[in-house]
């Protein structure tokens, strides 16, 4: 058989004996297509209909790279925000037995499961200049409804339970033994987290991390309430695209919507580069 | 390194696990701990470590108290029967890994410390698989990367716990022969857990034997088998039968007859006589002497082992025939024990 394999180059790999292969494969294939290939390249399709120098000439509006400098601007930092955040909650959620732990378990899954215009809303009232913690900040200075760093605040919120939910369970396949034969060998505790566990669990941050920014890009619902909205300072990408939908500007809307999934494609094919890289080291 | 173990007792959440452990280890020595599961063996190989703190009692690296110092401070090598690497370093970083921790002074520059690495691999017969990481490796040598990380640290005392546990049989014996070389080639001192008593027994200077969190008893393997001191030692390791049997005037009695046997400083009255089913004396007539009707024979390898019934078929015993012995056709055999111990009837 490895022959065999070996001179075709590239074929299938040999199915089980279990049966079903052509029918599942054939079925996930069908459905892929219908839920994301024929939406995507009718994205593309509208969007080339538009002629390459309007195209450009949309692409470097000054609105436009303001908009979508905000929208990865956040969600990058908002993703970097809950990788430290995250994975200090799912620490503490795997390594200590607390009263109450299962309810702060559920409570991470809560910005999953809440409609994102409630969160925006919720977020909004908190941080507004006259709310509970935007008068506390007003003073000092800090504004945080109605500015980028409101947009920040919302996508932090969303983005948390997919960094806890990813790095939560490779932490809790870590094997205790590893970390009591680093003490053995002289190892502090502060050098057993950064030599030992950090780098085991890079994988899943990174993964996390992925996810967290993917959804912060196209996050809409809970961050139009809280941005202000303002075109150049606080409007994010996928609220330009709606307004242009409005104007019934139909090829502005789906040029930007083009280069929002092409710079998503690009972010995430680096990340899993990333990804493969260090599975291949680490096994 | 001495080590001495004083009076340890330890409790997880009021369960005991040890009770009143003592235990002296000479420097240089490979000390098995065998017992059953649960006889505490492994928590005193970790109280040795300080990967757990005992209850009361103190434990001695020489005439220094190690029990109140932490794990990082107790410069032992410890290897887990799970292998314990780290993932995502290559075995030279593994090995290294203890000497890279260090601070200051006592760190060793970078080339210092490969060139340890790849020494202690040849010495563990890995030479050449520096850059290699544990996924890429079989058990039998992801443990030998374990035992040459422990020794990178050249550590006071080498600990393992059950080290070939999750091998296979072949690897084992390959395994423990080598081990022993090692060890009288380095000189450590060596303290080992198991379950295994062909393994404790083959590799050990000397066997502790442990059973529900007490020591039953410290000796060589001579020691342990042919004088065992308990019931327990002589239940656990190798075969063995027992009869209830009564004292009197220092005569061994089976029900109502003699068997033969004298017990002059023993106690009158009720005892139980424990012997080795392969130690035993075969004999024609039957005056002083155990004697049965058999009920069942199986072959055992290069012998054949009856199954006796004594005294009208309430007690059974095992005894031990050479494969062509006449006796094996009879259904009455007759024999008395050649070594064997009398303890106090429970």
């Amino acid at each position: 058989m490895t022959t065999a394999s070996a001179q075709a180059g590239w074929r299938f790999k040999q199915p089980s004996v279990i049966p079903g292969f052509g029918l599942t494969l054939g079925f996930s294939l069908a459905y892929l297509t219908l839920i994301i290939l024929i939406p995507l390249s009718g994205l593309i399709w509208r969007s080339a209909a538009l002629g390459w120098p309007e195209f450009w000439a949309i692409a470097t509006d000054r609105r436009t790279v303001n908009a979508l400098q905000i929208s990865f601007g956040t969600a990058f930092v908002a993703a970097a925000v809950n990788v430290v955040f995250g994975t200090l909650v799912a620490w503490v959620l795997v390594r200590y037995r607390f009263p109450g732990r299962r309810i702060v378990d559920a409570m991470v899954d809560l910005p999953f499961a809440l409609p994102t215009a409630v969160a925006g809303i919720a977020l909004t009232t908190l941080y507004a200049p006259n709310g509970w913690i935007g008068h506390l900040l007003a003073p000092l200075g800090i504004k945080v409804a109605y500015t980028p760093l409101g947009i920040l605040i919302a996508l932090i919120f969303i983005g948390l339970p997919f960094v806890v939910r990813t790095v939560q369970p490779i932490m809790e396949e870590i094997d205790k033994e590893v970390e009591e034969a680093a003490a053995t060998l002289g190892a502090s505790r502060f050098q057993i987290i950064t030599r030992v566990l950090f780098p085991g669990l890079a994988p899943a941050i990174i993964t996390g991390f992925s996810l967290a920014f993917a959804r912060g890009v196209g996050e809409y619902g809970s961050v139009i309430f809280i941005a202000g909205n303002l075109p150049y300072k606080s409007e994010i990408a996928p609220l330009l695209i709606v307004i242009r939908l409005e104007e019934y500007n139909y090829p502005a809307a789906t040029a930007i919507a083009a280069i929002m999934l092409a710079l998503s494609f690009l972010m995430l094919l680096i990340v899993n580069l990333v990804q493969t890289w260090s599975r291949k080291r680490y096994g | 390194m001495e080590v001495r173990v004083a009076n340890v007792r330890k409790e997880f959440e009021r369960f005991p696990a040890l009770h009143d452990v003592s235990l002296d280890i000479k420097s240089g020595e490979l000390i098995a701990l065998l017992g059953p599961s649960g006889s505490g063996k492994t928590t005193l190989l970790r109280l040795i470590a300080g990967l757990e703190r005992p209850t009361r009692g103190n434990i001695f690296f020489g005439d220094e108290d190690a029990s109140r110092k932490s794990i990082q401070e107790r410069n032992v090598g410890f290897v887990f029967q799970h292998y314990a690497l780290f993932r995502h370093m290559t075995v030279a970083d593994n090995i290294g890994f203890g000497l890279k921790v260090r601070h200051g002074p006592a760190r060793p520059p970078a080339q210092e410390i490969r060139r340890r690495a790849s020494e202690l691999l040849d010495l563990v017969q890995l030479s050449g698989l520096e850059k290699r990481y544990p996924a890429q490796l079989s058990g039998g040598q992801r443990q030998r990367v374990a035992l040459a990380r422990a020794m990178a640290i050249e550590p006071k005392v080498l600990l393992l716990d059950e080290p070939f546990g999750a091998l296979d049989a072949q690897v084992r014996r390959e395994l423990r022969r080598w081990l022993r070389e090692i060890h009288d080639a380095t000189g450590h001192t060596t303290v080992f857990v198991t379950h295994d008593q062909e393994e404790a027994l083959e590799l050990a200077d000397r066997v502790v034997v442990m059973s529900q969190g007490r020591i039953e008893q410290v000796g060589t393997a001579d020691d342990i088998y042919d004088t065992p001191n308990s019931p327990f030692v002589y239940g656990f390791i190798g075969e063995s039968s027992s009869l209830p049997v009564k004292v009197e005037n220092g005569e061994i009695w089976l029900a109502d007859r003699p068997i033969g046997l004298q017990a002059p400083h023993a106690p009158s009255g009720h005892a139980k006589l424990y012997f080795r089913p392969h130690d035993v004396e075969l004999l024609d007539g039957c005056s002083g002497c155990i004697a049965g009707t058999v009920a069942a024979s199986r072959r055992v390898a290069g012998t054949r082992r009856v199954e006796l019934e004594i005294g009208g078929g309430r007690q059974r015993v095992e005894v031990e025939l050479p494969v062509d012995h006449p006796a094996a056709q009879k259904s009455r055999v007759a024999f008395r024990p050649g070594r064997w111990k009398l303890f106090a009837a429970a």
